[in-house]
């Protein structure tokens, strides 16, 4: 298990708790949180589930795939700490993750 | 027995869920009632004809949410119920188990069933659709020993089943009636390319290919005999032949339907209190030049119910969104942006034979829809050009030095 904390663009914070080796988008929706739409349901394929990784993290949960940067770079909310929700696997090192929800396009 | 509810949600798929979803996060503090005819809470469909058939992806993982969720969304979850009938008038539908609901508001989100081969020893035992998760469990369960697979229908259902398949080593034949795969969703540089995939792949094509009878032994399968007379051993049939949308309910309650439910730009039906979504919901689609149709696709379904949601909360907003589209076969992601419906001309980008490029629809020279292989740049620009309506010079579209969003207004 790893601690996942999600921030909501009111600023509401909740810690969730979550697999290893699940996405975040995974853990959210278990947890059942809907703030993600999640239209392709998590197999890269739209730019649904977008969230801001907190700086501190952006390092630790590694590298943007080209589909996915693709998918990022078309939304007019993207930032450099961009990812999506789907392809961030939860992991015994991200234990404390902190993600924000992005605006919806 | 009667049971009154605010809200009574008949289809318990992604639309239906997303209705009870979307009311609960805009504060909705009535009683919903949700009522499916398959015994799963609802989960994600896509997956069925891809990685759940491939076995990799677990039926956990196929739930939109937790079963405890709707417990705590006060979503009353009545499943294994199909509601038989409606009297619009006095705001009450019947389930086949004979309970009675007093409704504030339906939602019609029925969506359709598999349509079953209607050929003879279309019944035979051995003959699968791929639907729901209970028809895809009994798919994969028969497909374990099974060795010559016969997939009738060269639309999506059948060619992901196909490339699923095909990696377990089993005989795939797949037999088209028009003379290309795709005919109907996609232009023919598509359909070429994915006969060649695969075939390449070992899928044996037949392409403007009749079926006439499927012979069977004890009940079960055993052939399936051509127009031609040519015979083809099967001990499993997949027909992938389309949807037919759930709508006598509705039309016997007196709901004005046609290729479905009709319904207008807030989904409202013809009836009072009743909306319907979906894959079932015929509407008028500005993005097909105005045509009424039905779109079946996830995106539709949850764009809809959020409309519905809207009107019921009581700030109406149509859903009016780029229709989308996502297939996965072997490695390759396509992905459609907008409606072809009329189109006049196509125009590749990019060379198939990379395995990535994309094909744009134009009608009157306007971008009307794009379908993208292992491009997800062209998909995502192809979005706002679509939804931009624009009209661009042919040369420079075609010319994939240009990215294509440098056209996006």
């Amino acid at each position: 298990m790893a601690k996942l904390h999600v921030l909501t663009s009111d600023g509401t914070e909740t810690i969730l708790n979550g697999d290893v080796d699940t996405s975040v988008l995974e853990i959210m929706q278990d947890a059942g949180n809907s703030d993600l739409m999640a239209l392709c349901g998590g197999c890269c394929s739209c730019a649904t589930c977008h969230v801001y990784v907190d700086e501190q993290w952006l390092s630790a949960v590694g590298a943007v795939s080209e589909d996915e940067g693709d998918l990022l770079d078309s939304s007019d909310h993207k930032k450099n700490n961009s990812r999506l929700a789907c392809q961030v696997k939860m992991t015994d090192a991200l234990d404390g993750l902190r993600v924000m929800i992005a605006p919806e396009d | 027995m009667t049971v009154s509810t605010d809200i009574l949600i008949v289809g318990a798929g992604q639309g239906g869920a997303q209705v009870a979803i979307s009311l609960r996060q805009g504060g909705f503090e009535g009683s919903i009632t949700m009522v499916g005819d398959e015994p799963d809470a609802p989960y994600d469909r896509p997956p069925l004809s891809k990685d759940y058939l491939a076995g990799e992806k677990t039926v956990d993982r196929l739930s939109l949410r937790k079963p405890e969720f709707w417990q705590e969304k006060a979503v009353d979850l009545c499943l294994g119920a199909r509601v038989v009938t409606i009297d619009a008038d006095s705001h009450q539908a019947t389930t086949d188990q004979g309970r009675t609901y007093h409704y504030g508001k339906l939602i019609w989100a029925a969506g359709g069933f598999a349509r079953p081969l209607s050929i003879p020893g279309g019944d035979h035992a051995g003959i699968h659709v791929i639907r729901t998760r209970a028809q895809v469990d009994q798919l994969r369960s028969e497909a374990e020993t099974a060795q010559n697979i016969v997939i009738i229908g060269g639309g999506y259902i059948g060619l992901e089943a196909a490339a699923v398949l095909i990696k377990q080593g089993k005989k795939i034949t797949l037999l088209e009636a028009e003379d290309r795969v795709l005919a109907r969703v996609a232009g023919a540089d598509i359909s070429a390319f994915y006969e060649a995939e695969h075939r390449r792949q070992g899928v044996d094509i037949g392409t403007g290919v009749g079926v006439t009878h499927l012979t069977g032994e004890n009940g079960r399968v055993k052939s399936v005999v051509l127009a031609n007379g040519d015979e083809l051993t099967a001990d499993l049939v997949i027909a992938g032949i389309g949807l037919v949308p759930n709508k006598d309910v509705m039309e016997a309650a007196g709901a004005k339907c046609s290729n479905g439910v009709d319904v207008d730009d807030l989904c409202r039906t013809s009836l009072a209190d009743i909306f319907s979504i979906g894959d079932c919901a015929c509407h008028k689609n500005s993005y097909a030049d105005g045509v009424h149709l039905r779109v079946e696709s996830v995106p539709n379904a949850v764009g809809q119910a959020k409309a519905v949601a809207s009107v019921i909360l009581g700030a109406p907003k149509p859903f009016t969104d780029v229709p989308w589209f996502w297939s996965n076969q072997y490695d390759l992601k396509l992905q459609t942006a907008g409606l072809n419906h009329g189109y006049d001309e196509t125009l590749l980008r990019g060379d198939p034979a990379s395995r990535s490029f994309s094909l744009l629809y134009l009608r009157k020279g306007q971008i009307i829809a794009v379908d993208a292989v292992n491009m997800i740049k062209d998909f995502m620009a192809g979005k706002k050009l679509v939804a931009q309506a624009i009209v661009v010079d042919k040369a420079q579209l075609a010319d994939t030095e240009i990215p294509l969003k440098s056209f996006v207004v």
